[in-house]
């Protein structure tokens, strides 16, 4: 894997998905932190109702999101650089990965584990709806796309194979 | 001793702000009662960090050996980041504002470590001194205790560890009372810091026992986490004798201020990892091999 033949550029397909899994996470995280936190004031930084299991798992959350944020960068330019970057695959990974990880948040973190809530002082009914109706678009239409350039790559590996 | 003095402290300060610590800075009874003897000794052992690494830079120049700048420019960096902590107004405020303490622990054992490791000193050590000095200092280095210390989860159980000992027992009301433990308390800090951001990137300076990335970023991660849920029950609850809203402006700054640390952390665990140089990949040690 790490030495690959000079002469047909691999297809990639699986790193470019991780790519994108890995930024679609650290994505919600960033938006979770500058949207919801920073900007609109929605989230609190410490509710009174957060459990101990809702603490490690936030923590571990977004430890995990800044690693990979930077992780996915890197091998996107990786690729890239070995020409291998493939636009498609790397946004069917980016919405499954966004959508879990937005599903994630919105059903363990905030109604399982009572983390801290989308926002205070209103009727949680709508945003909670939105909020997981807007994770389950982006993990659905992932994961579409997941198949379809799935079976693209599947098909464009046989073509190299046979001398493309 | 000094009473009748220092009564006259607080009406310099209405019209000055910064009075108490000028006032303090003409009487050295005074001014060692508040830095310590700890203080004393972390300005002193500063001064000579700040002057051994240029005066062994311009060694290796005369040899006609070269070492780069920007090497020289992250250690003098990373010595004002723990000088500031230990030495000056944020020192002393620190004393008694919570807030200015967790800035203190973010210079001390975050930001001054991970430039002063960046600085690569232990290279700089093997190649300027004498060699009867410098093969005792490798034998150290590849020892088997070493090892241990190196390992990105020994040491980052050492860093974190050692804040969640601090901040969730009695400790540290206790180091406001006691210089002493107050000074072990930094040295700590500053020793554990330094030892998990070279354990964590495994390098510039030769790491001998060094595991493999993605061991070594799992311990970042871990750590991570790990200091970001302390930082959230220091908000939800503080610690002994620290009144509460100083304690979530800590906490908070702890969080949030940590965080550009952390990342750079990670990016340069990553790089060489996931986006190695295209020639020079292979080779173990890659920051001293490319020198000279």
């Amino acid at each position: 894997m790490s030495t690959p033949t000079r002469a047909q550029p691999r297809p990639r397909h699986g790193r470019n998905l991780t790519a994108g899994i890995l930024l679609g996470l650290g994505t919600v995280a960033f938006v979770d932190e500058v949207v919801f936190h920073q900007l609109l004031h929605w989230h609190h930084f410490y509710d009174l109702s957060t459990s101990d299991v809702g603490l490690v798992s936030d923590g571990l959350f977004h430890a995990f999101s800044w690693f990979a944020t930077v992780a996915s960068l890197l091998m996107v330019a990786a690729l890239r650089r070995e020409r291998a970057f493939r636009g498609a695959a790397f946004t069917a990974g980016w919405l499954t990965g966004a959508g879990f990880f937005q599903l994630y948040d919105g059903l363990v973190h905030h109604k399982v584990l009572g983390l801290h809530q989308i926002r205070y002082g209103v009727d949680l009914v709508p945003y909670d709806v939105t909020w997981n109706a807007v994770a389950a678009v982006l993990l659905v239409s992932g994961i579409v796309l997941w198949t379809v350039t799935a079976r693209r790559a599947g098909r464009s590996a046989a073509t190299t194979g046979a001398g493309a | 001793m000094d009473r009748d003095r220092t009564t006259r402290g607080p009406v310099r300060r209405n019209h000055r702000g910064r009075g108490l610590s000028m006032h303090h800075h003409g009487h050295h009874g005074t001014e060692t009662a508040l830095l310590g003897p700890g203080g004393w000794a972390a300005a002193i052992l500063l001064v000579a960090a700040l002057a051994a690494y240029p005066a062994a830079v311009s060694a290796l120049y005369r040899r006609g050996t070269a070492w780069p700048a920007s090497r020289t420019a992250s250690w003098a960096a990373g010595c004002l980041c723990v000088g500031a902590a230990l030495v000056g107004p944020l020192a002393e405020r620190a004393h008694h504002d919570f807030t200015a303490h967790m800035a203190g622990h973010v210079l001390l054992g975050m930001l001054g470590p991970l430039l002063l490791v960046l600085a690569a000193p232990v290279t700089l050590a093997l190649r300027t001194l004498p060699v009867r000095a410098a093969r005792p200092l490798a034998r150290i280095l590849s020892s088997p205790p070493a090892a241990v210390l190196t390992d990105p989860f020994v040491a980052g159980a050492l860093s974190v560890g050692g804040l969640w000992a601090l901040y969730r027992t009695g400790l540290y009301a206790l180091t406001h009372t006691d210089p002493l433990l107050h000074a072990l308390v930094h040295a700590h800090v500053f020793a554990a810091g330094y030892l998990f951001a070279f354990a964590v990137l495994g390098g510039p300076d030769p790491a001998p026992h060094r595991p493999s990335p993605p061991w070594r970023a799992a311990a970042l991660v871990l750590a991570i986490a790990v200091h970001n849920i302390l930082a959230k029950t220091l908000y939800a609850a503080p610690p002994e004798g620290v009144p509460a809203e100083q304690a979530r402006a800590g906490a908070e700054l702890m969080y949030y201020a940590g965080a550009p640390v952390e990342i750079a952390l990670i990016f340069l665990v990553c790089r060489p990892w996931i986006l190695p140089r295209r020639r020079t990949s292979d080779g173990p040690g890659i920051g001293s091999a490319q020198v000279t």
